[in-house]
């Protein structure tokens, strides 16, 4: 299996899912920087957290008119899996490839902490290493990690078993008080409707490894293998 | 020619900072203040002479990029200078 990180200037995060990426995979995934010509042919993109173009105008937004991300959206059109995380997430709703908007937190602070997560749906190459209704425990690092949608945008999300994960507690009780965010609904990972992109804030590579505390994020890559050729 | 481009979030979008703003005009003493939304104020000098022509770009240019239309409006203003 073959997985490309898409690198963008401001990227923070891509060396770390490489790092997860390798470990699960086997292989070093390849890193396609932004101007690269060409993009290897690959069975998964990922875009990686941090502040591509330095979050100017708003988070995701350069990144998501650069040539490279032209390669991605038509990829990701012929069905092959798209991963965004955090700046990621952000990128995949610029671009439209995922529905709705992320803003800026409503308690206006930058959180950086580890939260817990309903896995929604087992549904996807993504979340089909959890059970439905598993809570695990991510960590996030964001200031716009606020999910907003219209009205019936988030109707057809819930319908379609759309919402990868909610914010919720150790329990997985998704309250108020659970919401990091003011994300509509707890949302905290959506997949588009052919199921092959997933965005979501938090960062599954940074609880991969037990070294770091925690390995609840390696269910994820370790799926991909099973998955994807 | 010039353009001049308001981008504000869409009504029914809550705008925290709007809001922390407006907290902040009332605990220095500005009374009376009602809602506060915040938004972005962005000016382009364009080479197009024909007003209808460089509104018709500069909306193009708030669709592809300036704005967000899933939560967000823009006005256009097209002057000499």
């Amino acid at each position: 299996m073959h997985a490309a990180v898409v690198v963008f200037p401001g990227s923070n995060c891509d060396r770390d899912v490489e790092v997860a990426l390798a470990r699960s995979i086997g292989r070093a995934p390849l890193r396609v920087w932004h101007r690269d010509p060409g993009f290897p042919k690959v069975d998964l993109i990922v875009l990686p957290g941090g502040f591509s173009y330095g979050d100017y105008l708003r988070s995701g937004a350069m990144a998501a008119r650069s040539p490279v991300m032209g390669e991605v959206i038509r990829r990701a059109n012929q069905g092959v899996p798209v991963l965004g995380i955090c700046n990621g997430f952000q990128v995949l709703t610029e671009t439209g490839l995922l529905p709705g908007a992320l803003m800026r937190n409503a308690g206006l602070k930058f959180i950086c902490r580890d939260v817990h997560l309903k896995v929604e749906t087992a549904a996807s190459a993504f979340t089909g290493g959890y059970a439905k209704s598993q809570v695990v425990r991510f960590p996030v690092a964001h200031h716009d990690g606020n999910y907003f949608a219209d009205a019936g945008t988030l109707k057809r999300l819930e319908d379609e078993d759309r919402v990868a994960f909610r914010y919720c507690d150790p329990q997985g009780r998704v309250t108020a008080e659970t919401n990091v965010n003011g994300s509509l609904g707890n949302i905290a990972g959506i997949l588009s409707e052919k199921r092959n992109v997933l965005g979501l804030m938090p960062h599954p590579e940074r609880l991969a490894d037990p070294e770091l505390g925690g390995t609840d994020g390696r269910a994820m890559f370790d799926h991909f293998v099973r998955v994807l050729h | 020619m010039k353009a001049r481009i308001h981008v504000t979030l869409k009504n029914g979008v809550l705008d925290p900072q709007g809001k922390a703003i407006g907290h902040a005009l009332q605990s220095l003493g500005f009374a009376g203040v009602g809602e506060v939304r915040q938004g972005k104020y962005i000016e382009l000098e364009m080479a197009e002479r024909d007003p209808k022509r460089a509104r018709e770009t500069v909306d193009a240019m708030c669709r592809k990029l300036l704005a967000n239309t899933v939560i967000e409006n823009y006005s256009i203003e097209i002057a000499e200078k």
